[in-house]
């Protein structure tokens, strides 16, 4: 083809609803010298796009999930492509029940209207349903059905209208091109090989759904999705749709229990199914749109994987058995190891982006996420780091894993998925040198991205009597959930804990420019004396939290950083991405070097003193500092630094050491300890009791992008006069004056439920409200949720966190938290520390 | 009525089907199977024909231990009862299936008793060697017709008609007989969701028949060149209507 371009600004992979979207989003933002290739025709190029079905429902537990869909929905209505069809969900099972109750209290958080109906009121709305199967439903008159295809036309020719976008269909990629940068593994895309010619690209965007990751490793990067089977068919016709001379007349209807949905879709009736067994394909075993029988993601229907479903939708909808089943596909959509989409640059090629596991009741959303983080350097709608596709580590993007994690979560696609459930399978792929100690100990293992970490220990469990504690009244709340968590915390604030952090990763940066640089990367001022660290907010370029996390001047041309496991891919990748091209700063990624204990308590420096006679006192090991000593692990002389720091609020230091000679050090530490009361503690007081008491705040909880440090009440005094990404917006923001929103820690006053039951919030987005049971929202529409939860147990009370405009930021403030749709009495206690608020046990 | 239909699992391919390595099949690795449209018709009007004068059908298939499924989609539109003549996976040529079928078939007639009519597609959607339906009725001495695109049942004969240029030839054939039925007699039903489900729970008969060779072997598979269209757009609203004036100009379709 003569027109075809030899380069381009940008070159969009891929037109789906998501590529669609993102050239109109793109030239909507000012972008220009845009080109969109398929390598299907137009406007169904085969993708995924092509056979969804087209709904939204709006509710979803997760807020990027939530706020996106809702985004999204409202983008399909702006383009009058979109009808509110209403939705119900309905549950056969006393479980689903409690799970619906759920629902309603996410709807709440988000703001979307839903009510809950029995049985004759599910009828009332759709009366081919047979309510002598269902115990209820959750309903939601916002459940919309879009034009997925007709909404990508649109953008696309606003692309083409409004920004010259080009746009080649059957063009197929061959090869994706990159050069090596200055810095080692740098490297940046070049440009597109396809059957049609080769384009230069400034930038290359990956939107092609279950093909994305065969693409990526064209390039060399991973985005780590597989194809997954979705069973659908289409059966009918029926009278009753058919009357309706609508495409869709009937609010949809999801079959929770049995993973199924009835959708009208003019006379007929789809269904859906996330029940069968999990079928999975590799990207090359889909056909291209000419060996297709239908499209290439329409794939030959397996009816015995369909079976049950039907028997189950006959038994709720009793119509459906003498409906032909005119159309039945193993229609495929793409699932990620954790369920979240992939969006955002790939940390191994600069400027080769993805977007790709996004569904369409996402599409339009995550398409505006993607063209403002390639604006402005971070999206703008809303935060995404749970989608970012840096988030995973390497153990997380091989093909075993991902297929894996995408068994294990394709029934879970409308199961009742607990805020802490763990995986069952691949675990264990990257622990601690005291794994096996802790295994011997018994303890629960939680998995944080690839790293096993102890939640609590077996061991412990005689605390829990000594404590005089008791498991939860109800399964739920006490599922993934133990008192001897709550032993371990008193046992530390009486005697001492130690808690491993080996799943800390660690990354330093050397060389002439690397005070210079880290400075550039931190809000606070990292140029301090050598032996000293800083905490410091990491910002985005419009002045909210990239990260916070630690920094250590270890040497004058040598800094630490030390960032959380849930963290540490998006980290590892913003200081790659920002490192200088001249050569003066080298980064390395130390995490497998060294192991990390935190040892905590009053009996803390007792214990530690029995194995160095270095001064541990405030002058011989400030709060604050590092201290390189030698320890006398039983004759064995362990060299460690003692970094004088706390995040659960008690006296004691993170002690690092090389990964060798972790066992020894455990194994000594324990022996000092065992007559001053040292107990292995796990992350459930180090990650939620202990820092909760003191008030500290988490990366992807508290913090977020879309909160800047006064907001979050970290703001210093001064701001340093170095500069560092997102100065400008942070000053802007301190000129504003006071932040309209703090964070506070609140104090649910009355536990009990409708039941008489005592129940506990999981910290799961639940809104926190007024008396009168309103929600509670900002001017930039930020809503007042818990972000964090858990118990006090030095300070016997339930502590939850939330951001709370400073009007009501103040103790004594009155408020409700919705939790299972009921509402609890809480109390603002503090927007700093209710345990040991001047810090005495730490610095004292 | 006693009917039997002979059917075949075929793969259903996309617009470009591609050959094995070694050029004796057709690569299936991404195609799901089917049954031969014209044998599809045959089972919709033998079922057509049981309700409307009672009767049973039967369905019967050589094939792989997996065409069960296609008698199981047969069972799901209304076949009664299902017979497997099983093969390994390699395709019988025509003679060898034929005698096969014919076999099988008068093994179920002396248990059962005779059908009154044989019906087979007019030829399979994958080897379409017009053959297996001629060589059983043959083999069973009875009287066949292809092509067929209509049938009334009579008293001890049927009336076939098949589709010739300007108009139809009608034959009147005394059963038991054979007929070659071709796609377009009648719009086949889909499968209900009982119908399928129901089908799950129908009994599949295995009939073990061997056969000997035929004299036609298969070489290899060719696939024909690519037919390469090129699409010239030529202008988009009333500014390309001078253009498609000169097209159809130089077409000689305007006077």
């Amino acid at each position: 083809m003569s027109d075809f371009p030899e380069r381009a600004n940008v070159v969009v992979i891929g037109a789906g609803i998501v590529g669609n979207c993102l050239v109109g989003h793109l030239a909507r933002l000012g972008w220009t010298d845009l080109v969109l290739i398929d390598k299907g025709p137009l406007p169904n190029p085969g993708g995924s796009t092509g056979h969804a079905s087209n709904f939204i429902f709006p509710v979803d537990h997760n807020k990027e999930m939530a706020l996106l869909g809702e985004q999204s929905a409202d983008q399909f209505r702006d383009m009058e492509l979109s009808v509110d069809s209403g939705g119900i969900e309905v549950a056969r099972t006393e479980e689903r029940m409690h799970e619906l109750a759920r629902r309603m209290t996410s709807a709440k958080a988000w703001g979307i209207e839903a009510r809950m109906l029995d049985p004759a009121g599910v009828k009332e709305l759709v009366p081919f349903v047979n309510e002598d199967v269902i115990l209820g439903g959750f309903y939601c008159p916002t459940v919309s059905v879009v034009d997925s295809l007709e909404t990508g036309t649109t953008m696309r020719r606003e692309a083409v209208e409004t920004a010259g976008c080009r746009v080649f269909a059957n063009t197929e990629v061959l090869d994706i091109l990159t050069e090596d940068g200055p810095n080692p593994g740098d490297r940046t895309v070049t440009g597109v090989v396809t059957d049609k010619g080769t384009i230069e690209a400034g930038y290359v965007v990956i939107a092609c759904g279950v093909w994305s990751n065969r693409i990526a490793n064209m390039a060399g990067a991973m985005i780590p999705l597989v194809p997954t089977v979705h069973q659908m068919a289409d059966v009918g016709p029926m009278d009753i749709l058919a009357e309706t001379n609508n495409e869709i007349g009937y609010p949809i209807v999801r079959d929770m229990d049995t993973f199924c949905y009835e959708r009208q879709s003019a006379g007929s009736m789809e269904i859906g199914s996330y029940g069968h067994r999990p079928i999975l394909h590799h990207p090359d075993e889909i056909p291209s749109n000419e060996e297709a029988a239908l499209s290439p993601t329409e794939m030959p229907f397996t009816p015995d994987d369909f079976d049950d479903q039907m028997e189950t939708a006959i038994e709720l909808m009793d119509m459906l058995g003498d409906a032909e089943i005119k159309y039945a596909i193993n229609g495929l959509l793409s699932l990620t190891p954790d369920g979240m989409p992939c969006l955002g640059e790939t940390p191994e090629v600069r400027n080769l982006w993805s977007a790709a596991a996004v569904w369409v009741k996402e599409g339009p959303g995550m398409a505006q996420v993607v063209a403002e983080w390639m604006t402005y350097g971070y999206p703008r709608v809303i935060d995404v780091h749970g989608a970012d596709v840096a988030r995973f580590y390497e153990a997380e993007c091989s093909d075993e894993h991902i297929w894996s994690r995408a068994e294990e979560s394709f029934n879970k696609v409308y199961g009742i998925v607990h805020p802490q459930e763990q995986w069952e399978e691949r675990r264990n792929l990257e622990v601690s040198p005291y794994f096996s100690r802790h295994e011997d100990l018994g303890a629960m293992f939680f998995q944080a991205r690839s790293w096993e970490r102890p939640q609590w220990f077996a061991s412990n469990a005689d605390l829990v009597e000594r404590y005089g504690l008791a498991e939860r009244e109800v399964e739920w709340d006490n599922r993934w959930w133990s008192p001897v968590t709550t032993g371990e915390h008193l046992n530390l604030r009486e005697n001492c804990g130690v808690v491993d952090l080996s799943s800390f990763q660690i990354y330093e940066l050397e060389g002439p420019g690397a005070v210079e640089y880290a400075d550039y990367l931190a809000v606070n001022r990292v140029d301090v004396p050598v032996g000293r660290s800083i905490y410091t907010p990491w910002l985005t370029m419009d002045g909210g939290f990239h990260s916070d996390l630690t920094m250590m001047r270890m040497a004058e041309d040598r800094v630490r950083i030390v960032t959380g496991v849930f963290d540490g891919g998006r980290d590892s990748f913003w200081v790659r991405r920002h490192l200088p091209t001249d050569g003066s700063v080298s980064f390395r990624n130390i995490t497998r070097n060294i192991t990390t204990l935190g040892l905590w308590g009053p009996n803390a420096p007792a214990v530690l003193g029995q194995l160095t006679d270095h001064d541990l006192g405030q002058e011989g090991s400030p709060y604050g500092s590092i201290i390189d000593i030698d320890l006398d692990c039983g004759g064995v002389k362990v060299p460690i630094s003692l970094f004088r720091i706390s995040y659960v609020g008690d006296t004691g230091w993170e002690v690092y050491t090389d990964w060798d000679n972790g066992p020894a050090l455990w194994d000594s530490l324990m022996l000092a300890g065992a007559d001053l009361g040292i107990r292995p503690t796990g992350g459930g007081v180090y990650g939620s009791s202990g820092r909760l008491e003191k008030g500290y705040r988490l990366m992807g909880a508290e913090l977020e992008s879309e909160y800047n440090p006064l907001e979050v009440g970290l703001a210093r005094p001064r701001v340093k006069a170095a500069d560092f990404i997102g100065r400008e917006a942070y000053l802007a923001a301190r000129e504003k004056g006071d932040p309209e929103i703090a964070v506070c820690t609140l104090t649910v006053e009355d536990h009990t439920d409708g039941q008489g039951r005592q129940r506990f919030m999981m910290g799961g987005n639940e809104p926190i409200l007024t008396p009168d049971g309103d929600r509670i929202v900002d001017s930039h529409g930020r809503v007042s949720r818990v972000t964090s939860a858990g118990p006090g147990p030095s300070v016997d009370r339930f502590l939850l966190m939330s951001h709370l405009p400073t009007e009501l930021a103040t103790p004594g403030t009155d408020l409700q938290v919705m939790y299972q749709n009921e509402l609890y009495p809480v109390k603002v206690a503090s927007t700093g520390a209710v345990f040991d608020p001047d810090d005495s046990r730490m610095k004292g | 009525m006693r009917i039997l239909v002979c059917v075949k699992r075929v793969p259903a391919p996309g617009a470009r089907i591609n050959v094995t390595a070694d050029g004796q099949a057709i690569d299936t690795a991404h195609l799901g199977f089917t049954t031969s449209p014209h044998e599809e018709c045959a089972v919709e009007e033998a079922v057509q024909i049981a309700e409307a004068h009672g009767g049973e059908v039967t369905v019967l298939t050589l094939g792989p231990a997996d065409a069960e499924e296609q008698l199981r989609y047969a069972a799901s539109v209304g076949a009664h009862n299902l017979v497997l003549v099983p093969i390994e996976d390699v395709d019988w040529d025509p003679q060898r299936t034929a005698a096969a079928l014919a076999a099988a078939i008068s093994g179920i007639e002396a248990a059962e008793g005779a059908f009154d009519l044989l019906l087979f597609g007019n030829e399979s959607a994958d080897a379409g060697g017009f053959q297996v339906g001629v060589r059983v009725a043959h083999a069973l001495g009875r009287p066949v017709v292809n092509g067929i695109k209509g049938i009334d049942v009579g008293a001890g004969s049927v009336s076939a008609r098949r589709e010739i240029d300007g108009g139809f030839e009608v034959y009147e054939v005394p059963t038991p007989a054979v007929l070659g039925v071709r796609e377009g007699i009648n719009l086949p039903r889909y499968p209900t969701m009982k119908g399928r489900l129901a089908s799950k729970k129908a009994e599949v008969v295995v009939v073990g028949q061997s056969a000997e060779a035929g004299g036609q072997d298969r070489v290899r598979l060719h696939r024909p060149v690519e037919q390469v269209s090129e699409t010239v757009i030529l202008g988009e609203g009333p500014d390309a209507a001078a253009a498609v004036v000169d097209v159809l100009e130089e077409l000689g379709v305007l006077a």
